[in-house]
């Protein structure tokens, strides 16, 4: 049983931090209709920033502001390479991916994993010290669902303000953007950078819990953020109280919770990927979701 | 010499210059459409342009919105040289409807969301609410001039909408803050007859009531000649009938049948 609530509140905490990336895919490619790729670059960027700086001493909720920023200029460079040199969406994001392999070996000085154990994190300093080190797990499930759900709640609070609704409208309808005077690919910009910066905070919050980052962790995570929105919004947007970014959250938690149960039931680590990817090609055939409209290019 | 240009010197809210535009140039596909095309409109005026396909309709649009530049020639709009200006900037003083009604409004995004969005033409999209309460009343008055019903449902997606509801809409979008030109591209050539007839109405009335310019391309002769003051007929970048007024009103479908049938055989049938 111990054994089986263990496994359960690592599933939670994790969901919920993964779940701030997929909030973050859920802007790029479901608000803008743009597959973003950056993110498997962006996310350990996150990481590595928050590494260095809790390695150095600083301040770990620092950290966490220093890696949006960070993500969210990276997002900024995929945005302008699309917008500004009409460069597609999948390269555009390819580029930055791979550019920022190079940035994150970079920002860790060249080593590929970055511990900082023992050192301050969120999971223990600030508000998290009024939970006792003795339920340290349940801490850790507490810190990445209240940092999930501020994320949430300022997301639906955004998608509400005025700039907000002209992003929806960059994604769904990019000439009504032209036509209320308003250039779509500035929009786009800002999205990406959103969506970035938020997968950066993510990486930054995961590493935070393993006292380590790596630059390998980006890897599969344009897969399992698409997996979290599409499971998510179809699964659970049939419930019509729940908004979109709650089930973009719960589906982040129940595709790890699915690979999770994998791994236990013998699936060897090594083939955690090919079942991620597997798993995605169920969903997506399952629900043939992509996005009505998409367009090749944005409205110049 | 046209008919305006007789009529009235200076005054004009419009004008395009020399312009000249050519397509794939260079390649077999060359297409020289425009050649020193020239065009002044009044301020005021609700112009009519027909013509059939290829016949630069749809490009003389596209230059005044700005999809296209010219290769030469100046564009100017209130006496302001736009020939340079992006599309986007040039927005914020020419309304457009667009032949497909999904264009013209947000389909995600609720009657209510739309209209507050269009209320901020021009202005900065910032951080406050995206919906006040407070213009409620203001919008479902404006609704009520579509006598659609729409303004019983405000947070109803602008998806759920018909084609005639949206392009009803679209027009209504355009032309909620003050513009200088209206461009209607064949903005009801995708509805049934009723609701054409009731999209042409409102088109009426809100360029009346609004004292707008107004350029519509349209295939419906019938529309052509019922609506506007002056009417357009263009053929191959030129443009081969441009009447006001009383000459307008004189005019009849089948003259500009007859007309279409001598260009038609002046290119030796190709249209």
């Amino acid at each position: 049983m111990d054994v089986f609530l263990g496994l359960f509140t690592g599933v939670v905490q994790e969901g919920f931090v993964y779940g701030i990336m997929a909030l973050g895919i859920y802007v790029t490619y479901q608000v803008l209709n743009f597959p973003d790729l950056s993110v498997e670059g962006t996310f350990p960027l996150g990481s590595c920033v928050a590494g260095v700086m809790i390695a150095a001493g600083l301040n770990p909720w620092l950290a966490c502001l220093a890696a949006f920023v960070c993500g969210a200029a990276a997002g900024g460079i995929t945005g302008l390479l699309h917008v500004k040199l009409h460069i597609t969406d999948l390269l555009s994001g390819i580029l930055v991916m791979t550019a920022l392999w190079s940035v994150n070996l970079a920002v860790t000085s060249g080593s590929a994993v970055m511990p900082f154990y023992n050192q301050p994190t969120v999971y223990t300093t600030g508000p998290a010290a009024l939970i006792p080190d003795s339920q340290n797990s349940l801490r850790a499930v507490v810190v990445s669902f209240v940092f999930c759900l501020i994320v949430k709640v300022l997301l639906d609070l955004y998608l509400k303000t005025k700039s907000g609704l002209l992003l929806r409208a960059a994604g769904n309808n990019p000439r009504y953007v032209v036509s209320l005077g308003k250039d779509p690919g500035n929009m786009k910009i800002l999205g990406l950078m959103l969506g970035n910066g938020l997968a950066a905070l993510s990486g930054c919050i995961l590493c935070q819990r393993e006292e380590s980052a790596d630059i390998y962790s980006g890897t599969g995570m344009i897969v399992l953020g698409l997996a979290a929105v599409i499971v998510g919004i179809n699964i659970f947007n049939g419930l019509k109280f729940l908004r979109s970014t709650t089930a973009v959250v719960l589906g982040a938690v129940l595709y790890r919770g699915v690979l999770v149960a994998a791994l236990q039931m013998g699936l060897p680590t090594n083939y955690m990927k090919l079942l991620m990817a597997a798993l995605l090609t169920v969903v997506l055939v399952a629900y043939q979701t992509m996005p009505a409209g998409r367009r090749k290019k944005h409205v110049s | 010499m046209s008919a305006e240009q007789k009529n009235q010197t200076g005054g004009s809210l419009l004008e395009l210059r020399h312009i000249d535009k050519t397509f794939n140039s260079g390649s077999v596909s060359e297409l020289s459409l425009f050649k020193d095309f020239n065009l002044s409109v009044a301020r005021g005026r609700f112009v009519c342009i027909i013509g059939s396909n290829g016949s630069g309709k749809t490009t003389l649009l596209n230059l005044l919105c700005g999809g296209e530049t010219p290769d030469a020639g100046q564009i100017l709009l209130g006496g302001r040289d736009i020939t340079k200006e992006p599309e986007h900037v040039r927005s914020r003083r020419i309304g457009r409807v667009f032949q497909n009604p999904a264009f013209g409004t947000c389909p995600q995004l609720t009657i209510l969301e739309n209209l507050s969005l269009a209320d901020r033409k021009g202005k900065s999209y910032g951080l406050s609410r995206g919906v006040s309460g407070k213009k409620l009343d203001e919008y479902r008055s404006k609704l009520e001039l579509l006598k659609l019903g729409l303004e019983n449902h405000l947070d109803l997606p602008v998806a759920n909408l018909s084609g005639g509801q949206r392009q009803a809409l679209a027009l209504l979008i355009c032309t909620m803050t003050p513009i200088d030109l209206l461009i209607l591209d064949e903005h009801t050539a995708a509805l049934d007859p009723s609701s054409s007839e009731n999209v042409m109405e409102l088109t009426r009335s809100f360029v009346q009531e609004k004292h707008l310019t107004a350029l519509m391309v349209t295939h419906n002769l019938r529309f052509a000649l019922a609506y506007g003051d002056r009417l357009l007929m263009m053929h191959r970048g030129k443009t081969v009938l441009d009447v006001c007024d009383g000459e307008k009103e004189a005019l009849h479908v089948r003259d500009l049948t007859e007309r279409f049938n001598e260009i038609s055989i002046e290119d030796g049938n190709d249209v």
